[in-house]
């Protein structure tokens, strides 16, 4: 990645806070921008914010939504809330694995093509067992559909 | 545009009404995160554009004025019956249309639209008895509606509906006819509990926080609905924004802060954007901002955003996130009441607690005493999943039994099984069983239950599902979301959730049970915060009400439901065999062997239960049990 072009990327996202260093909102934002928290943009935050690396670090690691390793042009996340678990949403993320050759371990494919992970409830309990590709939600999932959906995506 | 006084908002109320009234019909097209899913704003563009076609005009904003026959098109919240999505309401027959899809629209805006028609196979039948008034249906019927009045019957995305229906008349009541005192007695005496799930009393709360002599105080509002089988929250804030933003202003000028905050999870998109457009509107009517209706109140609502941690729902894990940090809890005293948000005292509620504020206000703490029991008044609302024929969202009163709600609103059990339990209160809550099924559903009778309301999930189970997996279930989501910080809660979890493994793995032992009880015990006594505290109810209760079936796991190595893999097994039926050998080919592990034209026969201790040969046989003569 062009360092450059990515801190001012960064700078225009701090200022778009008023310098007030809300250090939650601009790793949001940092990652909406590339899918995840580049490793180069934690050194250059924490030298621009004046916070340790140490603290911005931990920060990142604590909440779940932030990640660290590059994620596919598609984030599949399937709801794993209890309304979707009891309609049987763990075999529809075993089929999606299976297909895509992805684990608890390896979420994204090679060609950076899928993210495939849970989310804990979507709120979407109605639609159960639910499954959202980049935010978009597809209600009453099945291990078929959703592979079909796949096939769709491509 | 800026509204300056008074009579100015009562001037604009009047003609807001009146726009609205002059539309001849009304359509709330449901917007709601499960509406949209299933396509309502692909409905909502073609009946616009089909309506239009038609030589109508279509009103979708209330600031430009119409003149002539005109037909109103709006984007309601969620009217609760999610299963039966996308929802359309068309006013004055208040006509409900169940699972429409785009290919309906031309049909609706010819006979219903245009003309006065029903269309039969939209509407809801049940027993042979179809229903085409929305009110009328048993899953509406069967509730009271009080906090969710207008969501489904009012644009969401219009401050002007809100406003021409009473919205905001709650806050000019306090603006100018009651005094800070009387608001804050108001709401101690209706005896309002906190909806997130502690029912603390919120009048205790706000008197609390007035007192504070800090004159910088904040407001702030816990739109972090994290517990799993829980929308209530989202609902209220995708479908009336404002009502939860007057109960803030409320507060606010209550309690003498000048800010407020809104922490919202990062899993509603539609409910920020909502928000986001509805404190944008307030803004530009002079509702939020310095001088609101010309009086000296100064007042704003900001709005954060979550990152994904279930523990941000507590308190102090709340506020401090909303400083930036991570969001773990503290000691407590100080409260956060005297020491919340930045340091300041802080009044902290629940976006559900923040809708009940205008209704309070404006009818008064008697008339909101009468619903529910006087200690824990008013409604809850709760969000029905699960095994249960209605999903969605309702309201009841306080008290009310879990019989009603699961049978008489919700529908009962799918698909004819038989009921088996219901988990209230997210991961800090409990399983009840059918021996609860009258217990009347309020603070004070769950807590002797052993229960909590929580915030207002409710999942029902039926007799198809293992608890001990459900038990695991939970405890692997407490376990993943533990902040950390205090021993017991991040070791203690983790050790109960090894535990729950092993069981569900069938390497379980009797003495697991005592451990299992143990470790709950002090990890209820010992944890830090209150997330903490209830992280073994789910498997406390489990093991009080279903101890049978966590025994069968270890000492048979059954699971009578089939949902544990490991203690799945899977046989050939010798009759049903014709000795064809293709189960033998498909068996990854080479577990399943015999002569052709005779019954074959698995391997029990080679077989991994992956249940290839089950889909592969012909002959349906492979059984699991």
């Amino acid at each position: 990645m062009d360092n450059q072009e990515l801190y001012q990327k960064i700078d225009e996202i701090i200022r778009a806070h008023d310098d007030d260093k809300p250090i939650v909102a601009i790793l949001q934002d940092i990652q909406e921008e590339y899918r995840y928290l580049p490793r180069e943009a934690f050194d250059y935050l924490s030298k621009k914010l004046g916070v340790s690396l140490a603290k911005i670090y931990s920060i990142a690691t604590f909440y779940e939504n932030f990640s660290l390793s590059p994620k596919g042009k598609y984030v599949i996340k399937i709801c794993d809330g209890t309304a979707c678990h009891v309609r049987k949403s763990i075999p529809i993320l075993e089929a999606l694995r299976k297909e895509l050759g992805l684990s608890s371990e390896k979420s994204t494919t090679d060609d950076l093509m899928y993210t495939v992970e849970t989310v804990s409830c979507l709120g979407a309990c109605g639609l159960a067992p639910v499954l959202t590709v980049n935010d978009k939600v597809h209600p009453a999932m099945t291990p078929e559909k959703a592979i079909e959906l796949l096939s769709e995506l491509k | 545009m800026v509204i300056e006084n008074r009579a100015s908002m009562q001037k604009s109320r009047a003609a807001f009404l009146e726009q609205i009234d002059n539309q001849t019909k009304k359509i709330y097209v449901c917007g709601g995160t499960g509406c949209v899913a299933g396509g309502s704003m692909e409905i909502y563009e073609r009946l616009k554009q089909l309506i239009e076609e038609k030589g109508v005009k279509c009103q979708v904003k209330l600031e430009k004025e119409e003149q002539g026959d005109h037909v109103g098109l709006k984007k309601s919240g969620c009217h609760g019956f999610c299963e039966m999505g996308p929802l359309l309401r068309i006013e004055p027959a208040k006509l409900l249309y169940l699972k429409v899809s785009i290919d309906d629209c031309e049909e609706i805006v010819e006979k219903s639209i245009l003309g006065d028609e029903v269309i039969e196979r939209l509407i809801y039948s049940r027993d042979d008895i179809t229903y085409s008034v929305q009110e009328e249906i048993p899953f509406y019927k069967n509730q009271t509606r009080i906090v969710l009045e207008d969501c489904g019957q009012i644009d969401a995305e219009s401050i002007e509906e809100y406003i021409a229906y009473g919205g905001y008349s709650s806050l000019e009541k306090c603006l100018f006819d009651i005094t800070p005192d009387d608001i804050v007695k108001t709401i101690s005496d209706s005896n309002l509990r906190g909806r997130g799930g502690g029912g603390f009393p919120a009048g205790r709360k706000w008197s609390q926080v007035k007192a504070q002599k800090d004159p910088e105080k904040y407001v702030v509002c816990n739109g972090d609905e994290g517990d799993p089988g829980a929308f209530m929250d989202r609902s209220i804030m995708e479908g009336d924004p404002h009502k939860m933003l007057e109960g803030m202003m409320i507060a606010g000028y209550a309690s003498g802060a000048k800010e407020g905050y809104i922490y919202v999870r990062a899993e509603y998109p539609l409910a920020v954007q909502r928000l986001e457009n509805a404190i944008a509107d307030c803004h530009r009517y002079g509702l939020l901002g310095k001088n609101i209706l010309g009086t000296d109140f100064e007042f704003d609502i900001y709005i954060v955003k979550g990152a994904g941690a279930f523990v941000c729902g507590e308190g102090s894990a709340l506020t401090t996130s909303i400083e930036g940090d991570r969001g773990m809890p503290r000691v407590k005293p100080p409260r956060t009441v005297e020491h919340g948000l930045f340091g300041k005292p802080t009044l902290l509620n629940n976006v559900e607690t923040f809708a009940n504020v205008p209704i309070i206000i404006e009818k008064g703490a008697d008339w909101y005493k009468t619903i529910g029991p006087v200690k824990s008044p008013g409604t809850k609302a709760f969000a029905l999943t699960g095994n249960i024929v209605n999903t969605g969202l309702i309201e009841v009163p306080m008290g009310t039994t879990l019989r009603h709600i699961i049978f008489d609103v919700g529908g009962g059990v799918r698909g004819g099984k038989k009921f088996k339990a219901v988990q209230i209160g997210g991961p800090s809550g409990a399983c009840l069983t059918e021996e609860h099924l009258d217990l009347p559903l309020d603070f004070d009778s769950l807590k002797k239950a052993g229960a909590m309301i929580g915030s207002g999930g409710l999942v029902v189970m039926d007799e198809d599902t293992c608890m001990v997996e459900v038990a695991r279930f939970f405890m692997n989501f407490t376990q993943n979301e533990s902040c950390g910080k205090c021993v017991p809660c991040r070791e203690g979890t983790r050790r109960m959730l090894e535990i729950l493994e092993k069981i569900v793995d069938g390497r379980g032992e009797m003495s697991d049970l005592d451990m299992l009880e143990e470790l709950a015990d002090t990890i209820t006594s010992t944890a830090l915060c209150g997330l903490g505290k209830t992280a073994a109810n789910p498997v406390v209760s489990t093991l009080k009400y279903f101890r049978d079936e966590y025994e069968e796991h270890i000492r048979d190595k059954r699971c009578r439901t089939k949902t544990c893999q490991a203690l799945k097994q899977i046989y050939i039926e010798k009759y049903h065999c014709k000795g064809c050998s293709l189960c033998s080919k498909v068996c990854p592990v080479g577990a399943i062997s015999g002569k052709i034209k005779e019954a074959f026969e698995i391997d029990q201790s080679k077989c991994i239960k992956c249940g290839a040969c089950l889909s592969s046989c012909k002959f349906k003569a492979i059984k699991e049990a």
